[in-house]
This record gives structure tokens, C-alpha cells and sequence, in this order.
């Protein structure tokens, strides 16, 4: 059996291939059905994989989170077992964050920084394909602890322990398997991603002139590497507790609970920063584009990620107000966290700004950025409020909470992966996607959010606990209208799936600039991107991000 | 291959080789956390940790102009059938003064078994002025069946102590211990004394 060799330029293929006495393999058509997919080296497809996937389990996350939203349409036990509803809630977490929005965040990666640096592909091809592979493998395990013995996890997804330990079901050991696996799967794609953008640019395109998409990219694969390492140290301290008697997290032994939640955190809160910084890329692509004005500020936005990517090192204990911090650390990680909203809005000043005296027109990527901006920066205030320490002992662990982080992570980033995907979905599939339908499903996930997380903050502030499966009369109709808002919500994002598939089965042609006010490289390809572009590099121009 | 694309390949494994190295690194970094931790909590008196070494009584003039209120918790645990108790639940003292208090382990099972008292301090910026001389939280103890034990805590609280604190409360929570070593002395013991 041949070596498989990484897609090269045609004629070297085969001027090293005979070479090597290989010409019959060189030849050869790429291999069909399951196992192109299998074996594909091409980022495209490993992008459209990556997109594919993390879309299935945007949707098995949230029918989790709709098993839980029926359960609070009205107080009392209706549905489900306060244990089942504990393990809705654990896997309804997990499953978005590390299945649904950081896959369809390293798909757009694989298939737009390529394309934007003028690359032929990724730095590292077959490991390209590994570290997409290993994304199915780890979710069906943690899936099918919900079949074992004892259910699937019910901690919360942030497993604190010794609640993940000590008082965890057996099906934890596979928990943290699957969690090893996705995060090999996210640190590969890091590194193959610095390798790319550090390595595989045009020649002359500097890195100050590189899309902000790709700059926001490569400082999340930084903070991926510096902080996946830590999370799969933590999840192996919790696998020697529960399996080999060591006592990282047991008291009795000797150990700390309280250091859980320190190591979890300064993974965590990176993490956090490694789900929304992808988005502002995205964001300060398409806000140009349809403003038909140059970013304002490129520099300032590189900066401003920067910054923020540096921050998120030093305020992980924001979390962790009420375990009883000194006062010292009370304000010192008040006062550091409160400091992320300087580069914060320097970013959302930039956006504004650009969009003044802009010629706007609405296509449904610009709605998305749009609302972006808007409903991320309510989450950014609410993120605020609770920075404030002797505040956020009243809000812990409140409803006003679980406000605050789906206000920046669905309007926030989900939103932006969706803007992203009506975006470069011309580029992918070479049709436009259905405008009318389209919009209808901006305008039904809008009203949709708010529905669902706006009354959270209410509740939140009244306190209404999280991850109960009851709660006190007074908070009914905030839960009820919440519910209402969650199903609204859900069943418009089959529009979603619609627009893609119609898209991608026809439509209104697009030609190579798909959006009038695009400049990229991206658009100086045919839509749809044949399957290898940029096989010689692009002659770079320096057009755009001013200098 | 052209020499574009061989610095290309130089490049991209300089890159993998140092974002491995630094993977390493910080994988390393999350496991060296945890004795640093551990050590700096010990040094500054954070999150309570009080040191599990017996201190000599300092001989200091004792203050009395101030009443520092001392409170005693007492907690079992799952899987360990003892029951803790503290002679009072609450004491006023002096700074620089030495004090007592007895604590009362009972075994509430038939079968031998071996426990360890864990202690947190709070308000935690008092851990560092509190001298334990005497303490049961020093090492495990072991009740056999259906035992009663009364050990007393000797303390003191430094004169040092922040004019601002009135009140520190003392926590121990009971955990069970599988002390499979001293277990199988003292059999070793019992076997060698059956022979004698």
C-alpha cells in the first residue's frame, strides 16, 4: 500500500509520484462514498465536516435544553425525574459548548483561513482529517453514558468536584474519556491553525494585513493550546481520585475541593474567551462588507483581541466570589475582570463606528452581525454586574447567571457562527441562500432569544436558583413565557436547516465576489470554491486595512 | 521542491515542535499547581488551611482589654458511623491566652474503624494566628467498636490578631480513612503479643 501523500500542486504530484514509482497511485480518482469523507485531506470537506457535526449537535444539545425548558414550563414535577433533569442540564452544556459551537467555529476555520491567507491548505492535512475524527468518537461516548447504569453525568458542566468524584455516577470514567478525546480533537486543530496562519500566508501579506477573522483565530488557537492542557490535567486529577485513591479534591485525604474550581476556572475562563473571540472576527468580516466602508480601527481590533486573550489569564476566580476568597482577591479579580470591558468596547466602538455614515443594506449575514453586536453587548453588561463581588453574592448561581451566559453565547456566538454561514455559504455552495427564508429565520431566532433569556434576568435577580427542576410560584410566568420563548426558538432553527439544504441543492447563482463590499481574498476564487485553490500563491495587494 | 516551499515545511514544523513543547508545558504546569497551591495557602493562611504541626505555647503578655469569640462546628461525613461533639459550642478569650476545650469522638458501630478530623479556619486572615499546641486534627485516630474518646484542643490565639476580627469559627469535618498500614501493624502487634 502506497503512502497517502498530501494534496500538491498537479504537476509536482506527478512529477514526484513517478519519481517514486507511484504513478498509478497519482493517477488514481480520489476514493468514493464513505471513505472520501473518511480519508479527505482537504480542508473544505474537513470544514463542511466540522460544520455537519457540530449542526447535528447544536440540535441534540438542544433538545436537551427543551427536555429542561418543559420541565420549568410550570412549577412543580411534571416530566422527568429531578436526576434525569440534572443530567439534561450537565449535557445540554457540554454537548454546545464543546460539540456544537467550538467545532462549528474550527469548521468555519478550516474552510475560510485557507482561503483568506491565499493557502492551498492547511499546514497539516492527515492530521487535519485526525483531529475531525476524533470529534465523533468522543461525543457518541459521552452520549452513551446516558444509557448506563446510573445515567450519564449530572454535575453541572462544570463537574465540581468532589460532587464529580465522590458522589459521581460510574459512568464518569467514560465522561472523562470523552472529554480527553475532544480536547486532542480541539488542541491538534489549534496547533494545525497557528501552523497554517503563522506558515502558509501569501507571500506578502503580513500579519497586519491579515482578515480579523484570522487574526481572532489564531490568538483563540493560542489560547487553546495554553489552556486545553490544563483542563485534561484537571479531568486526570479527577480520574485518579475516582479510580487509583489519590485525593487532589478530597478533603480527607488531605486534598482541596476548592482547588477544583481554581484549575477548572483558569481553564474555564479562557474558554469562555475561546467561544467568542472566532465570533468577532466573523462580526468585523461581514459589518465592512455591508456597511461598504473599511473597518474602522483594524489595528486597534487586533489589539483590542489581544488584550482580552491576555486578560482572560487573571480573572478566572470571578466564578468563585462566594467560596470564600480574602478580600484581596475579591477585588483584585473584580477590578481585573471589570478591565476586559475596556478592550471589550473599544471592539463594539469599532463596529458602531464603522457602520456611521455607512451605506447599510440588511442581507440576512448583516441582520445576524447586526443583532450581534446588540444582544452581546447586553451580555457583556450583565457580565459587568456581575463582576461587581458584594453584587454577585446575590446573583451566584441565580437564573440571572444562566441569563448572562446565553446572552453572549447564543445572540453572541451562535448567532455569529449563523451570520458567518449566510455569509460564505455563496462561497461554499455557489448559490445564494434563500433571502425571503432566510429572513424569516433571523426574525423568528430573534424574538426567540429574547423570549427565552430575557425573563431570565428577572428570575434571576428574584432568585430563582439554577439547575432546579422546581421553583417557588413566584417565578411562574417569567418560566412559562421562558419555555414559550425556548420552543419558538428551537423549531424556527429547522428554518436554518432548510435555507443550507436548499442552498446547497440550488438557487440564485453567485458570482466569485458573492457581496458587493467583500475584498478578501476569499471572493477572488470562483463560488463554489473548486476543491483546490491557491495551489500557486496569490499575488497579494495590499488594498484594504489601510497603510 | 522549490526552496518557497521547503521554508514553508521548516516553518511549519518549527511551529508544531514549539506548540507541543508548549502543550507539555502547560499540561506539567496544571499538575505543578497543585503542591504550589497548597503552598501558598499555607504561607499566606488562605481558604483556612491551618498548619498540622503542633506549636509551642509563646509566653506573651495577654490582652485584655479584647474578648475574641471563639464557635466550634463540628460535621460527620458518609461512611464513617462516628458521631463528634465539643463540650461548649461557644468561648470568649483573651489574645495570648492558652484555652482548652475537650472533643468527644464516638464510635456508633460494632467494627473498629480509623477517622481524621480535617479543620478550616474562619474568617480565613485569623488561620495564621492561631497556635494550635494540642490538637486531635494532628493525626488519624482510630475508635474500635462502640468507643468513646474525649481529646482535648489546646490553643491559643496570638496577641498579633486584627483588631478587626471578634469572632473566629473553627470547623472539623470527620472523614473516613482506610489506613491499611497501621491496620496491618497493629494485627502484627496483636498476632506477636498472642505468641508471647
Amino acid at each position: 500500500m502506497a503512502p497517502k501523500l498530501p494534496p500538491q500542486h498537479p504537476l509536482q504530484h506527478s512529477t514526484t509520484a513517478a519519481a517514486d514509482g507511484q504513478a498509478d497511485h497519482a493517477h488514481h480518482a480520489s476514493p468514493k462514498g464513505i471513505m472520501r469523507w473518511l480519508l479527505t485531506t482537504n480542508h473544505k470537506e474537513i470544514g463542511s465536516l466540522y460544520l455537519i457535526f457540530s449542526l447535528i449537535m447544536f440540535f441534540i444539545g438542544g433538545i436537551f435544553a427543551l427536555v429542561v425548558r418543559a420541565e420549568l414550563f410550570q412549577p412543580g414535577l411534571q416530566l422527568i425525574e429531578p436526576e434525569f433533569f440534572n443530567q439534561m442540564t450537565t449535557m445540554h452544556g457540554l454537548i454546545m459548548v464543546f460539540a456544537a459551537v467550538m467545532p462549528a467555529f474550527t469548521g468555519l476555520a478550516n474552510w475560510m483561513i485557507p482561503l483568506q491567507i491565499g493557502a492551498p491548505d492547511m499546514a497539516l492535512p492527515r492530521l487535519n482529517n485526525f483531529s475531525f475524527w476524533l470529534l465523533p468518537v468522543a461525543f457518541t461516548l459521552l452520549l452513551s453514558t446516558l444509557f448506563m447504569p446510573g445515567g450519564g453525568p449530572n454535575f453541572g458542566w462544570t463537574f465540581y468536584a468532589p460532587l464529580s468524584t465522590t458522589y459521581a455516577p460510574p459512568s464518569t470514567t467514560f465522561f472523562i474519556l470523552a472529554l480527553h478525546i475532544a480536547g486532542v480533537s480541539s488542541i491538534l486543530g489549534a496547533i494545525n491553525i497557528v501552523a497554517t496562519i503563522l506558515n502558509m500566508r501569501a507571500p506578502g501579506m503580513r500579519m497586519m494585513d491579515m482578515p480579523l477573522f484570522v487574526w481572532t483565530w489564531l490568538i483563540t488557537a493560542f489560547l487553546l493550546i495554553a489552556v486545553m492542557p490544563v483542563l485534561a490535567g484537571v479531568i486526570t486529577m479527577m480520574l485518579m481520585d475516582i479510580n487509583f485513591g489519590t485525593s487532589f479534591f478530597d478533603a480527607a485525604g488531605g486534598g482541596d475541593p476548592v482547588l477544583f474550581q481554581h484549575l477548572f476556572w483558569f481553564f474555564g475562563h479562557p474558554e469562555v474567551y475561546i467561544m467568542i473571540l472566532p465570533a468577532f472576527g466573523i462580526v468585523s468580516a461581514i459589518i465592512p462588507t455591508f456597511a461598504r466602508k473599511r473597518l474602522f480601527g483594524y489595528a486597534s481590533m487586533v489589539y483590542a483581541t489581544a488584550a482580552i486573550a491576555l486578560l482572560s489569564f487573571l480573572v478566572w476566580a470571578h466564578h468563585m466570589f462566594v467560596v470564600g476568597l480574602p478580600l484581596a482577591a475579591e477585588l483584585f479579580f473584580m477590578y481585573s475582570t471589570m478591565l476586559i470591558a475596556v478592550p471589550t468596547g473599544v471592539k463594539v466602538f469599532n463596529w458602531v463606528t464603522t457602520l456611521f455614515r455607512g451605506s447599510i443594506s440588511f442581507e440576512p449575514p448583516m441582520l445576524f452581525a447586526l443583532a450581534f453586536v446588540v444582544l452581546f453587548t447586553i451580555g457583556g453588561f450583565s457580565g459587568l454586574m456581575l463582576a461587581i463581588a458584594p453584587a454577585d453574592f446575590q446573583y451566584h448561581d441565580t437564573y440571572f447567571v444562566v441569563a448572562h451566559f446565553h446572552y453572549v453565547l447564543v445572540p453572541g456566538a451562535i448567532f455569529a457562527i449563523m451570520a458567518g454561514v449566510y455569509y460564505w455559504l455563496p462561497k461554499w455552495t455557489g448559490h445564494y441562500p434563500h433571502e425571503r427564508l432566510a429572513q424569516c429565520h433571523f426574525w423568528c431566532s430573534i424574538v426567540g432569544v429574547n423570549l427565552t433569556f430575557f425573563p431570565m434576568h428577572f428570575a434571576g435577580l428574584a432568585g430563582m436558583p439554577r439547575r432546579i427542576p422546581d421553583y417557588a410560584l413566584q417565578f411562574a410566568d417569567f418560566n412559562l413565557v421562558s419555555s414559550i420563548g425556548a420552543f419558538f426558538f428551537g423549531i424556527s432553527q429547522l428554518i436554518f436547516v432548510l435555507v443550507i439544504v436548499l442552498c446547497v441543492r440550488g438557487g440564485r447563482k453567485a458570482p466569485a465576489q458573492a457581496w458587493e463590499g467583500a475584498e478578501d481574498l476569499e471572493w477572488s476564487v470562483p463560488s463554489p470554491a473548486p476543491l483546490h485553490t491557491f495551489e500557486t500563491p496569490p499575488v497579494f495587494h495590499r488594498s484594504h486595512h489601510g497603510d | 521542491m522549490s526552496e518557497y516551499e521547503a521554508a514553508r515545511a521548516a516553518g511549519v514544523r518549527r511551529t508544531v515542535i514549539r506548540s507541543t513543547a508548549a502543550l507539555i508545558g502547560m499540561f506539567a504546569f496544571a499538575f505543578a499547581l497543585v503542591p504550589l497551591y497548597d503552598v501558598f495557602c499555607r504561607i499566606t493562611g488562605l481558604n483556612g488551611k491551618v498548619d498540622t504541626t503542633a506549636q509551642a505555647i509563646i509566653h506573651e503578655e495577654v490582652d485584655q482589654s479584647r474578648y475574641i469569640t471563639v464557635q466550634f462546628i463540628t460535621r460527620g461525613s458518609a461512611g464513617l458511623p462516628w458521631q463528634m461533639s465539643v463540650a461548649t459550642r461557644q468561648m470568649r478569650v483573651h489574645p495570648g491566652q492558652t484555652a482548652e476545650v475537650d472533643f468527644t469522638f464516638t464510635n456508633n458501630s460494632q467494627q473498629k474503624s480509623w477517622g481524621r478530623a480535617i479543620p478550616s479556619v474562619s474568617p480565613s486572615s485569623a488561620t495564621n494566628h492561631l497556635r494550635k499546641v494540642s490538637c486531635f486534627c494532628f493525626q488519624e485516630q482510630l475508635l474500635q467498636g462502640d468507643e468513646r474518646l474525649t481529646i482535648p484542643l489546646v490553643f491559643q490565639l496570638a496577641r498579633d490578631l486584627p483588631e478587626e476580627i471578634t469572632t473566629i469559627t473553627l470547623v472539623y469535618t470527620l472523614y473516613p480513612v482506610h489506613n491499611m498500614v497501621l491496620d496491618a501493624s497493629l494485627n502484627n502487634n496483636k498476632i506477636a503479643g498472642d505468641k508471647i
